[in-house]
């Protein structure tokens, strides 16, 4: 039997206090914040019911302006190679994609038509995005919490950069970069993958996949815990803390039990915390690395008794293009 | 039990997208069959879909001879003795000449009265003036004795790649005169001032935006088509291989897979694409295939050009190529592997023209200029 309000993805609790929430008073430079904030119930089917109010800022604005502009130029640039045809547009959408430079324009400024307006929607997009990284910064500032959040994000912008900055820049051209597409990104990332040796023997990138699989394992731990012991309150913070014997007790116990060691309220957090950001930090020096420092990561593996040997079942073959004469 | 509205839409959507996801077009639904090839625990698997490849195999049926293969009686005259302009295959006993025209037509340009069978084909007129069958006026007649030169080429030089099979019309012709797996290059047109593709980002080759024609660089040109180095460190100079062209082998390797109906560890040992040790035999079939592919296109295919009316040809006016699903078909086997010039020996090494007494060969064989070969 399935009791649907229990296993449920959607929030069986509306958080909706009778006036909406306005938070604390900001700092005196700061400009006020916009709106009084209203509720929508299905925003809390997912999560807070309340819908601001906001502060954007001129960080803010001037990041979603950024954001705005990169993406117009991406998206008229993909409408544009459809020849403006609306159907083939939506049809073809997944395929589509505004290509970096050719490689012979190397660290160039390209025609804007070959590569050019990659580099400006690349530069809006940075442009946004370190923007929105400094605004998660001072908010966090303003209202007096640590700047966790705007850490984490910085780690994630790092493998960002380095895919389409710090890397090809290093590699002397801007065609090393990522597309902006789908499908094309995909195919550019298997294409990178085959192009430096195959990636699975890049160590870094092991490293970010042990990290990527292991924040999906601590956060179906994580989130498995506090809904089983959402019937003692577990996911209301306060009461977790001041009712010892309950909830949170009981979910350190489960895991102590079950695997001899748990985590704490703290640690768990500070254990997610890591797993993610090392994802993307340990990540991004994997792909710093590939082509700049490693040219062929399968022989880097054999060469340091990391990749291992298995026997051969095929006839041996040899290189037809090493034999000379009588070949075509 | 309560679903509520958002719980019943989210098990709708979700159920939806799993249908679409089993179902959608180029999507196979499972089972899918992996056969192991390699050691244990390594990933070497032959990757087919059964219904698929059925459907392929019971498609890909050699067709009965038209006329049983006999031996020629003693004293048989010559084509050439009997017909005139016949400088491939005069030197045929007559009724093997006549035997191999008939069974082309069936091959490649069948008279189908229903036209609900296909195009309604030509038969003999499809390549001949009716009125007189020596004469060269039908461009179709020039091309085909050019295309039997190249049944005899590929028979003969490329047993690497076709082994003792080998092909004969019908492998790429299928009973159609054009075979429906040929290729042109691609325009690559800039368009204004935005939207610049650069070959690639639109659905193509094995539904992948990879580039669209990996064929002229590779399979027309001689563009290396290989990419990864051979040595863990980076080149100390040399010219940079990048990422883009990597895409472009790629592709041409997404079209080997699509067109062959197999996966990348036939032929590749996929923990590295470059090495050969570890790598099943089928690499060296495909890597002959490969350089067979390009000497068809630039010794036989590509100089056709000037023969073909304009609707022939591709949008940069270049005549129509092959590739390897143009005899593939989807089946790494073509025609299943059915012997394909075992009765029609004319079409095999022992179809070429004597060698004169200088040793030099006869002049209608192979000859790249396809007007040395026209006479009136």
């Amino acid at each position: 039997m399935i009791n649907m309000e229990y296993q449920n993805i959607f929030t069986q609790v509306q958080v909706r206090p009778k006036q909406p929430e306005v938070g604390p008073d900001l700092p005196a430079q700061d400009d006020p914040r916009t709106g009084t904030g209203f509720f929508v119930y299905w925003y809390g089917k997912l999560g807070n019911a309340q819908i601001g109010p906001i502060y954007l800022g001129w960080l803010g604005i001037i990041s979603i302006v950024c954001f705005i502009v990169a993406f117009e130029i991406i998206g008229l640039n993909m409408w544009a190679s459809v020849g403006w045809d609306p159907i083939q547009f939506v049809r073809q959408l997944f395929w589509l994609a505004l290509e970096p430079p050719a490689a012979e324009y190397g660290l160039s400024i390209p025609p804007l038509n070959e590569g050019g307006w990659w580099l400006i929607a690349g530069f809006f997009l940075t442009t946004s995005i370190l923007l929105w990284w400094l605004r998660t910064y001072r908010r966090a500032r303003a209202l007096g919490l640590g700047t966790h959040v705007a850490w984490a994000f910085a780690s994630a912008i790092f493998l960002y950069l380095v895919l389409g900055f710090i890397r090809p820049v290093l590699m002397g051209s801007w065609s090393e970069a990522v597309p902006f597409g789908i499908f094309p990104h995909l195919d550019w990332t298997a294409a990178f993958s085959i192009r430096y040796g195959n990636l699975f023997y890049n160590p870094f990138h092991a490293l970010s996949i042990a990290f990527l699989y292991g924040s999906t394992l601590l956060f179906a731990m994580h989130g498995a815990t506090i809904l089983a012991v959402s019937r003692f309150g577990g996911e209301r913070e306060i009461e977790q803390i001041t009712d010892r014997g309950t909830a949170s007790e009981r979910a350190a116990l489960f895991w102590r039990w079950t695997m001899g060691f748990n985590a704490t309220t703290e640690s768990i957090h500070r254990w997610a915390w890591w797993f993610a950001v090392l994802t993307t930090l340990t990540g991004g020096i994997g792909i710093l690395l590939t082509g700049t420092v490693v040219d062929n990561w399968y022989l880097w593996a054999v060469k340091h008794q990391f990749a291992p040997m298995y026997p051969n079942v095929f006839p041996e073959t040899v290189d037809p293009a090493l034999l000379t004469g009588g070949m075509q | 039990m309560n679903i509520g509205i958002g719980g019943a839409a989210a098990i709708v959507v979700g159920s939806l997208l799993g249908v679409a996801v089993l179902v959608g077009p180029g999507w196979d639904v499972p089972p899918i069959e992996a056969e192991q090839i390699g050691w244990r625990g390594v990933a070497m698997e032959k990757v087919v879909n059964p219904r698929t490849r059925a459907k392929l195999v019971d498609a890909s049926q050699m067709p009965e001879a038209v006329w049983p293969y006999e031996e020629s009686p003693e004293g048989t005259p010559l084509a050439s003795e009997i017909y005139e302009n016949v400088p491939v295959l005069g030197h045929l006993p007559v009724d093997q000449f006549d035997r191999l025209m008939a069974q082309i037509t069936e091959w490649v340009s069948p008279i189908t009265d229903d036209p609900q069978e296909g195009p309604l084909e030509q038969g003999c007129n499809y390549c001949h003036n009716p009125e007189n069958l020596a004469e060269d006026s039908v461009y179709t007649k020039i091309v085909s004795r050019r295309m039997i030169q190249m049944t005899q080429a590929i028979n003969t030089d490329w047993d690497a790649h076709v082994g003792n099979t080998g092909v004969n019309c019908y492998t790429c012709h299928r009973g159609l005169n054009v075979p429906q797996e040929i290729w042109f290059t691609q325009d690559q047109p800039m368009r204004g001032m935005a939207g610049f593709r650069a070959g690639q980002n639109e659905p193509g080759i094995a539904s992948a935006s990879l580039p669209g024609d990996p064929f002229t660089p590779f399979l027309l040109d001689d563009q290396d088509i290989r990419v990864i180095g051979n040595n863990a460190l980076p080149p100390a100079s040399g010219p940079v291989i990048g990422t883009k062209v990597t895409e472009y082998t790629y592709s041409l390797m997404n079209h080997m897979s699509e067109g062959l109906g197999v996966n990348c560890t036939f032929c590749h040992n996929s923990r590295q694409f470059q090495g050969w040790e570890g790598a099943p035999p089928q690499r060296m079939t495909a890597w002959h295939g490969i350089r067979m592919t390009r000497a068809l296109n630039v010794d036989y295919l590509a100089p056709l050009g000037p023969e073909y009316p304009d609707y022939r040809l591709g949008e940069l006016g270049d005549a129509p190529k092959t590739n390897c699903a143009t005899c593939h078909l989807g089946l790494n086997l073509p025609l299943n592997g059915a012997p394909a010039y075992l009765e029609f020996p004319s079409l095999g090494p022992a179809g070429l023209a004597p060698v004169a007494a200088d040793g030099a060969p006869q002049a209608a064989l192979l000859l790249p200029e396809i007007d040395g070969v026209v006479i009136d």
